[in-house]
Parts: structure tokens; sequence; C-alpha cells
């Protein structure tokens, strides 16, 4: 396949963008990669995208797909090498339904924790950290979601492995220890360096700096 | 792969819980139906979704699959072999199903819930006008995805069909209550057709509450509750 029948729209700091070029590396996919200003979306985006105006945005012979976790399962579907999926039914319910936990369970409170302060990112903190206890014991006997190899929920959760360390160091909590949560501790040092992702983060400084913004913002906003 | 035990756990009105029934209806698969009281919850919902405690929970032979979409696409895969497919089966169609079915579940109830909620005029407005760019775009999935014929799914109910239409009762009632039309057939006559389609289907018809009933929830139990709640 050329590189042109695949476009993938996307910014660079964007998880929702990194999990479907996770995706299509574990597929080993050739994409043309484009750059959105979402301060000033492309005319393309807003033609693919008319819903939500969002990244990612994935175009495949011309034909657009939207949100991350519907186009990995395109890629899933299209491509029958390398499964991020597990082939029985039963487990794939359980993979479809631990990524959905992580979408509208664990993100928000840890999105809460990180713009906010005081009481109000202390019941964040008790929150979420009740949902990883939840992710830490579905790990067990495994290194990753998927099993032996990296698959749909790894995938879905895999920005927490470098975004818990950045909230870490700007919150100055501990939230992913090798003592608090050990299986998770370690998934997130196997996700970081394996293959698919190794070359395939955001540049740390750069997201650091990012972060310590967005936080400046929301707090100033609350004054 | 589809014999077996099979339990559902679910509510008269939970669009969630409907959408599954009409399924496991329309694939003829028996189950045991068990009507859950969400003020006491079982010991068996307590037990088949720990996580989030909420219905609808598939059980088959001891094993719970828990949120609806997800369940709907279990009982297909299990069950391949009975009756037409629920979701697509060409990977584009697929997504596109997925995420109509996403932004139906996004907005559809949020769009209800603002109307019967508005306590001004101003508020109710702003409200029915935000349904309505809702149902504009629905109305053009329909014809995107029916691509003529006579619901989302093709010639049969399938994963958009249900999802959206396991709301029309409470759609209904929202309409009578608020004494006004969201299923104008001037604005959305294909949306209009598909409902009268739908809602006359056997396996949708059996399962279907009365919109009286949801009236009377609304009226009875529903508004009370957020009386109570917003003058905390």
């Amino acid at each position: 396949m050329e590189a042109e029948e695949m476009e993938l729209f996307g910014i660079w700091s964007s998880p929702y963008v990194l999990r479907v070029i996770w995706a299509l590396n574990i597929k080993k996919i050739k994409y043309k990669y484009i750059e959105e200003d979402l301060n000033n979306k492309s005319n393309l985006l807003l033609h693919y995208n008319p819903v939500y105006k969002k990244v990612p945005v994935l175009v495949y012979k011309g034909k657009p797909i939207c949100e991350s976790m519907i186009i990995v399962e395109f890629i899933e579907e299209t491509w029958k090498n390398d499964s991020i999926f597990p082939k029985d039914p039963y487990e794939k319910a359980k993979a479809r339904f631990l990524a959905k936990f992580v979408e509208d369970k664990l993100s928000p409170p840890m999105w809460r924790f990180f713009t906010t302060k005081g009481k109000d990112q202390e019941e964040a903190y008790e929150s979420f950290t009740d949902y990883l206890a939840i992710l830490e014991r579905e790990l067990e006997g495994k290194e990753f979601f998927g099993g032996e190899n990296i698959g749909f929920v790894d995938i879905l959760l895999g920005c927490m492995s470098y975004v818990v360390p950045i909230y870490e160091e700007i919150t100055d909590f501990e939230i992913i220890t090798k003592e608090k949560f050990p299986l998770l501790h370690a998934w997130m040092q196997a996700f970081l360096s394996s293959d698919i992702v190794r070359d395939n983060l955001p540049p740390r400084d750069e997201l650091l700096y990012r972060y310590r913004k967005i936080r400046e913002a929301f707090l100033s906003k609350d004054n | 792969m589809g014999e077996g035990e099979l339990k559902l756990l679910g509510t008269w009105g939970s669009p969630f819980a409907i959408r599954v029934r009409i399924v496991l209806n329309q694939k003829e698969v028996k189950y045991e139906y068990f009507e859950e009281d969400l003020t006491n919850k079982s010991e068996l919902l307590l037990k088949y979704n720990p996580i989030h405690k909420k219905i609808p929970v598939l059980v088959h032979n001891g094993r719970s699959v828990c949120e609806s979409l997800v369940i709907l696409q279990y009982i297909d895969e299990a069950w391949s072999k009975s009756g037409s497919s629920v979701i697509p089966t060409d990977p584009y169609e697929r997504a596109m199903a997925r995420f109509w079915a996403a932004y139906i579940d996004d907005k559809v109830i949020q769009a209800l819930l603002g109307i019967l909620k508005a306590t001004t005029e101003e508020e109710k407005t702003y409200k029915i006008s935000e349904t309505m760019s809702v149902m504009e775009l629905l109305e053009e999935a329909f014809e995107k995805c029916s691509k003529g014929k006579t619901f989302f799914g093709g010639d049969t109910i399938g994963f958009l069909d249900v999802t959206l239409g396991s709301y029309l009762t409470w759609l209904k009632a929202a309409e009578k209550l608020s004494e006004l039309i969201l299923l104008d057939e001037t604005k959305f006559p294909k949306l209009v057709e598909w409902t009268e389609q739908f809602l006359s289907t056997d396996c949708v018809k059996e399962i279907m509450p009365e919109v009286e009933k949801a009236e009377e929830f609304i009226t009875k139990t529903l508004k009370p509750r957020w009386a109570a709640a917003s003058s905390k």
C-alpha cells in the first residue's frame, strides 16, 4: 500500500493521535502525517470531521474515520496481521469494556487532579487511585493488558506511561510507584521501551513545558 | 459458542437495556430477564458489574459483559449464525456505525434531559434548538447509512437502529410533556418514517415501553427528584 492511501491528521502533543500512530505501527502500515494547527484548522480537517472538528482523523482511500478508539478498531478490522484484539468474543468484550472504563472513569479524575489544587485535587486523586487499583488487578500474570503483546487496552491507556511521570514532576504527587502499583509501574516501563512506542513519543521537554502552562492557566482561572 | 445459560439484568425503561433486548429478540435468543430496582441493587448486579453497578449486564455461562454497545457487539460475535448481523460487516461501515452510536449516546439523553429540566422559557428554547441540531445531523446520518433502505442497518434493524430507537419512548414522552414536536416530518422526513418502521417491527414492539408509563415516571419520580436535588 502506498503511504498516500493513508493520511493521519494530528497534533504532536495529542495522546489520542498517538494511539492511532501506535496502532499503525503495530500493523506496519505506511501513512502520511499532517500536522494541524488547532487555532487555525485546515479546510481538509473541517471537511473530514465536520461533527467534532478534532484530531485524530484517519483518511483511508479518501474516506475519513474519526475518534481514536474507533480508528484503532477500524485498523484492526481492515488489516489482519499482528492482532490488537483477542480472538475470543468474551475476551474482546472485556478489552472493549476496559477501554471504555479508561475513557469514561479514569481519565476525567486524572485531568481534574492535574488542573485543580487543594480539596478538589485530593478528591480527584482518591478517585483515580481507586480506578488504578482496578487496572492493577487486570494486569495480574501479564506483562501487557493484551497478554504477551501490546493490545487495545494498552494502546488506549498508553499515554499514561509518559504523562503520569510529567504529572508527578509538576504536582509533586506520587501516582504510580513500584510500591503502590508494582504491576502498573512495570507495565509503564515495558510499554515505553517497546518497539512501536519507543521512537513515537512527543519530546519530553516540550511536553513538560506545555503541561506546566496548562496547569498554570487552569489554576489562575480559579483565582 | 452461543449456547448455554443466558441472563440479562435490566430495567423496563433503560434505553441501554431496551436495545440489548431488541437484539436478543431479533436473533431469537432465549434468556432469563431480571428487572432491577436501581434504588435497591440486587446481589446479582453487584456481583456481575462491581465496577459500575449499572445495567444492562449480560451474563453468559456465568461470565458478565457490561456496557450496552459492548454487549451488542458481543451478541453479534457469539451468535453470529443466528439472524442477521447487528453491526455491519464492512470495516468502514462498522466505523461509521460506532461513530454515530457514540454520538447518539453522547447527545440524545443530554438533549432530552435539557428540555425536561429547563426552568425558564429561554433555557427551554435553547435546549430545543440544540436538540434540533442533533436531529439534523441524525437525518443526514440516516441518509448516508441506510443507502435508500428502510433502516440505518439496511433492510433489517441494526446497531444504529437499536441505539437511537431505544430512546424513542422517552423522546415521545418529552414531546408530550413539553408540548412540542421534535419528530417533525417537515424537518426530518426520513427520521420520522424510520421511527414508524422501527416501532412497528415485531422484535421491537414487544420490548418498547408505553409512552404513558414513561410520562408518568418523569412526572411522578424524575421531576420531584430533580427539584429536590436543585433545592439542596
